[in-house]
């Protein structure tokens, strides 16, 4: 081993964090090279020095401002919390839905009073298409069509001899 | 028996926040310690951490233990410490020109070298006093990512691995910043490594 490589070696190696064979491989290099083993005593020495500073407290109030404010942080939805069931609007869907349920359902008034006004339409006509009952109405009392001329009966013949005595 | 940090995760991912409390338990003490020592002010390090216990809770919800977590923890820690050192540089080179003679800072006081202390031992209380302040300041003047990778390496004890995936280097570079950083601390604190 290179007294190069055994820079990248070193700190491990003080450590102890080599495999086996790479530290037998770095003690070989270390007891034929004395810079590289001053270098490695000294860096033990350095260690030891970063040990000695005291490690300090958080302050009192630091897990309290930590939780205050993870409290004040929003609460996260995920998008398809949108189709999530709340039970207000489950509430107001089903009213709706009821509601519109009876309504269709619900027959249509009669008031007895005014039986005389209902209309009689034919069959095969639905009294409850406003559009085509709209458009019988207007047929069935059409004036112009009841003011038609009656056909003229005769024939032929006498037009021509009529025209021809004037 | 305890359960892993991923486990705690995976809970507080369930909405367990009694598992958070116990992450913040677990970690609270060594990221404010790590923090500390990257930024240098004790206020500036509790905050940095409480933003750091902040973003893992923001981040449950779309957490996957593909990592370990404290690889994902001290990223974190370490990216904020990183832009903070950079977004208050010029802040710092100011206050710098009017700072004190300190003894040392543990406390997060900047205490002044106090002469009429009436320390029964006042010698031996000054040598030592002395002795973590070349520490600190030998570690203070790192540059940033060799003080993450000395912090990460000797006083969160991460592995390699860890630390070179948390600095987004390979493991191989990671070796030579931390043989460059034991280096430079091996000159600061020469008086103190022939001392022994």
């Amino acid at each position: 081993m290179s007294c190069s490589r055994m820079e990248k070696q070193m700190l491990p190696y003080v450590d102890g964090r080599l495999k086996v064979s790479e530290q037998r491989e770095v003690e070989v290099h270390l007891a034929a090279c004395p810079a590289c083993q001053l270098r490695v005593n000294e860096f033990r020495a350095v260690s030891g020095l970063l040990d000695e500073l005291p490690q300090i407290e958080p302050s009192g109030a630091f897990d309290a401002r930590v939780r205050a404010r993870v409290a004040a942080e929003p609460v996260k939805q995920s998008w398809w919390a949108v189709f999530a069931p709340s039970p207000r609007a489950a509430l107001a869907a089903s009213m709706l839905l009821l509601a519109t349920i009876w309504i269709g359902s619900r027959p249509t008034p009669t008031t007895p009073g005014n039986s005389q006004n209902v209309a009689v339409y034919p069959g095969n006509i639905d009294p409850n298409d406003l559009p085509v009952l709209e458009n019988y109405d207007i047929l069935a009392n059409f004036e112009p069509l009841t003011d038609l001329p009656q056909p003229v009966q005769g024939d032929d013949s006498d037009e021509v001899d009529g025209n021809q005595a004037m | 028996m305890a359960r892993s940090d991923v486990q705690l995760m995976l809970d507080v991912k369930a909405g367990d926040e009694q598992s958070f409390a116990l992450l913040l338990q677990r970690y609270r003490s060594p990221l404010v310690n790590f923090l500390y020592r990257m930024v240098r002010n004790r206020e500036q390090a509790e905050d940095l951490a409480q933003e750091v216990f902040i973003r893992v809770y923001r981040a449950r919800a779309d957490y996957v233990p593909s990592a370990k977590f404290t690889t994902w923890l001290f990223r974190i820690a370490t990216n904020l410490a990183l832009n903070s050192l950079r977004d208050t540089r010029h802040q710092r080179m100011e206050l710098s020109l009017d700072a004190p003679v300190t003894a040392d800072a543990e406390d997060g006081d900047e205490r002044a070298l106090d002469v009429a202390d009436k320390h029964p031992d006042i010698e031996q209380h000054l040598v030592e006093e002395a002795r973590k302040a070349m520490i600190k300041h030998a570690i203070d003047k790192l540059p940033e990512k060799q003080r993450a990778a000395v912090l990460l390496h000797k006083y969160q004890e991460l592995d390699y691995g860890e630390i070179a995936k948390i600095l987004s280097c390979s493991e191989s570079a990671l070796k030579s910043l931390l043989f460059r950083a034991y280096e430079t601390l091996r000159v600061e604190l020469a008086p103190l490594v022939a001392r022994g």
